[in-house]
Formats: structure tokens, C-alpha cells, sequence
């Protein structure tokens, strides 16, 4: 199925999508990746505010190349999503609502989305300049000392992903790779 | 032959330019490669990610973009003829390094490298140090092939110090492993640059080197292109597929180089690219 969606995603959309399902996504995608995983992370062990609110939002893993004039980005494709499982579960403990990014999950991240009811999407990676077209506008949120690595917001409109991950823990990838082994 | 005398700004221009074009401009082997595995791709889901690679790498071309946002770490093999001799300001690495600023400060290039790797990780802000191999070869020209090496496929990299007795069943299993790991992290389909022999080092070397290589050309020795083809054939029995989301490209090309190595040794490294394999090469 291919489901054209509004963020923030409402519960309801959620519990519909099914692992293996495409997304088209508009409206309001927050990004970080690594480093602004990282500080998140270390607010919320010290129990700190964090410098913007995640709940209820999706979090696409990309750091996007610097954009040409007259371009709203540069290329911004997905980063791999393993190296974020360390902070992911407590984030979707604090109400986070979807991944985009690429390649496999852990368990602890998987258990922490089906205990909010999250889901995991993936771009296509290395699809970057195509991928570019359908993000309308970028704005720094936090973490500007970062760079590319920063918070932003990015308005999108018809973001291609798939659900590789949905609420209740179905995973294709690792169902459909087990129908080409040979 | 006599000594010939190569500017400095020769020298930057040169890296810029090899830079920029490797970021844009995909290599005609592997579009040529990935355009063959859609029409051998079994899966739906496959052929249409295969699809979407192909187009970004045509929108990249033709507006001058980077095909990923990840414009990589700056690596270069340098055949250096022992009759240049540079002239200006600069020292070699310096021109070399000066020409990846450019590249990627004017080519709107991510800035991807940090300063320390563990305490600090600030941001160089202008994509350098670059990685330097320099063979000294006799002759009076530079022969430069650059690549620019993202990290989602580097970081599922390995390195085995196999000794003689595990043989080639010992080597077919680590690299085999290694892609296996590696699963649908590396943007497949991969390329697999594969070093056997040497040290540590070498071998390590020899993968990054082997990676790129246009992958429509096979090793010199037989017996080592026979397991290119072989090794290549069991990748892509994996089912992995594009993007890892199922299919029967998993990679387009294994590329094996090797070199002498230790009586009692038998390293081999695999570095894993991603289906851009950037690369680009020049002589000046």
C-alpha cells in the first residue's frame, strides 16, 4: 500500500501502516543525526529540558549537504540509523513518534517502539539529490555549532519512505531477504 | 629524462576538479552496471529502488549536485614521477590539501571531517586532512585516482589477520561474513574492494585500492577473477537485494587486489562501498 501522510502523524496513522508499506510524507520533519543525538541523550540523563520538543514528531537521520542557489537543501539522503540505537529508546520514551533512516535496528529500539506505538522508516540511501526534491524548506532549530550535524526543520511535501518497522514490531528486513536467498 | 617542474597551482586546480567531478558524476561503469542489474532484478521493490538510483544519479549530472549527501572523506593514490618537481608556496600535501578545501568549500560539498576522533570531534569546516598514498614511480608525470569515501559503507569495513592454514575456504568465509553483517546498513548494492596479503596495513590498502577499481575489470590472475565471479555470485544469493529491502543485487562488483605477504601470514581486509563507488582519475 502507499499511503499519503500529514506530520505530525496522527496515532491512528500509525496503527495502520504495516512493515513494507510506502509513505508519502508532507509537513513538519525535525532532523539530527550523531552529535545531536548525542547532547539530546545527555540532557535527558541529567534530567534537563531538551531544546526542542520531540513529542509526537519524526526524526529524519540526514545531514544534508550545503545547498546551491536557488536550491531549498543540497542533497539530504538518510544515514544509517544503528549508530542512534543507543539514544532512540529514550527519545521514543519521551514521545517520539518515527525514524527515517536506513538499515537495521536493535532490539532495545524495537522494544521502545512498540512500547510508544513508533514507526521506523527508511529512505533510500545514496538517493540523496532525488530524495532533495520533495524537502521545501530548511530551518536551523538548535544546535547551530553543529553545522549539518544541527537540529532542523525541514517542511516536505510527498518525502518518499518506507515502513520497515511498524508500531507492532514486523521487521521486512528481515522477512524479504529470506525470499531471494538461495 | 630531465627534470620537469609542475606549479603548485597546477596542482590545486587538478584536486579540485577530481574532487567536484567525483561527487557529481557517476562512473560509466557503474551506471552501466546498475542499469543491467534492474533489468536482472527479481524483486518489484528492488527494480524500483534500483530505479530511483539511477535517476539520482542523472539529476546529480545534469544540475552539478552531489549524488549523496555524504561527499565523503578525501582519498587519494598518487603516482608521483621521481623527475616533478613542484613549484611555488606550497609543499605537495599542502597543494593536495588546498585542493580539497577548494573542492569542497566552492563545490557546495559536505564538510564531513573532525578534528580528533575521540575527545573534541569539531568539524574542520573545510573537509580536510585528505587521505595521501604516494607511490614514487619513475617518469616526469602525477597520475592522481581520488575517491571520496562515505562512511555508511566504511563503518561496515573489516580487517582479519587469517593465517596460512585457514586457506581459501578461510578467506571466502571472512569476506563473506563481513557483507553478511553488514546487511542493508551499506546502501547496497555494494561494491566489495578486497586486499589479500602484505601486513595489516597493506592490506587495508590494497581494499581501499581495490574498491576503486572500474568494476568491469576483472583481476589479471585467473584463479583470483575466478573468485571475484564466485564471490560475487554468493553475495548476491544473500537476498539482501537494494537498500536491503529483498532482491538479487546485493552487489554489482568484487574486486580483488593482492600482494606478497609473511610466511606465516595470510591478512585480508574488506572495505565496502556503496553503489556510487565514487571515484575519478587524471595525469597531469
Amino acid at each position: 500500500m502507499t499511503y499519503k501522510l500529514n506530520l505530525p502523524l496522527k496515532d491512528e496513522d500509525i496503527a495502520m501502516l504495516k512493515a513494507g508499506d510506502n509513505v508519502l510524507l508532507s509537513g513538519e520533519l525535525l532532523t539530527g543525526r550523531d552529535a545531536a543525538h548525542k547532547r539530546l541523550f545527555e540532557l535527558i540523563q541529567e534530567g534537563k529540558d531538551l531544546p526542542v520538543n520531540i513529542k509526537g514528531q519524526v526524526i529524519y537521520y540526514v545531514g544534508p549537504a550545503p545547498a546551491k542557489k536557488g536550491h531549498a537543501v543540497g542533497p539530504a539522503g538518510p544515514t544509517s540509523s544503528y549508530r542512534m540505537d543507543k539514544y532512540s529508546p529514550a527519545l521514543l520514551d519521551l514521545g517520539l513518534k518515527g525514524m527515517i533512516g536506513k538499515g537495521a535496528r536493535n532490539k532495545e529500539v524495537v522494544d521502545a517502539m512498540i512500547r510508544n506505538g513508533a514507526v521506523y522508516f527508511v529512505a533510500i540511501g545514496g538517493a540523496a539529490a532525488l530524495i532533495s526534491r520533495s524537502i521545501k524548506s530548511t530551518e536551523v532549530i538548535c544546535y547551530d555549532d553543529l553545522g549539518t550535524e544541527a537540529i532542523h526543520k525541514f517542511i516536505v511535501e510527498d518525502f518518499p519512505a518506507i515502513v520497515v518497522i511498524d508500531k507492532y514490531g514486523n521487521n521486512i528486513y528481515e522477512t524479504e531477504f529470506l525470499k531471494y536467498r538461495k | 629524462m630531465t627534470v620537469r617542474t609542475i606549479k603548485d597551482t597546477l596542482i590545486i586546480q587538478t584536486v579540485k576538479k577530481l574532487f567536484m567531478d567525483c561527487n557529481y558524476y557517476i562512473g560509466d561503469d557503474i551506471m552501466a552496471s546498475l542499469k543491467n542489474a534492474k533489468n536482472n532484478e527479481k524483486s518489484p521493490v528492488g527494480q524500483s529502488v534500483l530505479n530511483q538510483l539511477i535517476q539520482n544519479n542523472e539529476i546529480a549530472g545534469n544540475e552539478d549536485i552531489p549524488i549523496c549527501q555524504d561527499t565523503g572523506m578525501a582519498v587519494l593514490f598518487v603516482e608521483y614521477g621521481d623527475k616533478v618537481v613542484i613549484d611555488g608556496e606550497m609543499s605537495f600535501a599542502e597543494a593536495v590539501n588546498e585542493g580539497v578545501r577548494q573542492a569542497y568549500i566552492e563545490g557546495y560539498l559536505r564538510k564531513s571531517v573532525v578534528s580528533d576522533p575521540v575527545f573534541d570531534r569539531i568539524n574542520t569546516k573545510d573537509n580536510t586532512p585528505a587521505i595521501i598514498y604516494t607511490d614514487i614511480v619513475s617518469g616526469d608525470k602525477i597520475k592522481f585516482t581520488v575517491s571520496c569515501k562515505g562512511f555508511g559503507s566504511e563503518n561496515m569495513s573489516a580487517i582479519k589477520m587469517l593465517t596460512p592454514s585457514a586457506g581459501i575456504e578461510g578467506v571466502k568465509s571472512f569476506i563473506l561474513d563481513t557483507v553478511r553483517y553488514a546487511g542493508p546498513n551499506p546502501c547496497p548494492p555494494i561494491i566489495v574492494g578486497v586486499g589479500i596479503g602484505g601486513t595489516f596495513d597493506k592490506a587495508a590498502q590494497l581494499a581501499k585500492k581495490a574498491t576503486i577499481r572500474p568494476i568491469n575489470i576483472k583481476n589479471p590472475d585467473k584463479r583470483f577473477a575466478d573468485l571475484e565471479n564466485e564471490l560475487l555470485v554468493a553475495i548476491n544469493n544473500m537476498g539482501f537485494g537494494p537498500a536491503g529491502l529483498g532482491g538479487n543485487t546485493t552487489a554489482l562488483g568484487v574486486n580483488i587486489e593482492t600482494y606478497p605477504t609473511h610466511i606465516a601470514g595470510m591478512p585480508v581486509a574488506v572495505n565496502i562501498c556503496c553503489h556510487a563507488a565514487r571515484h575519478k582519475e587524471t595525469v597531469i
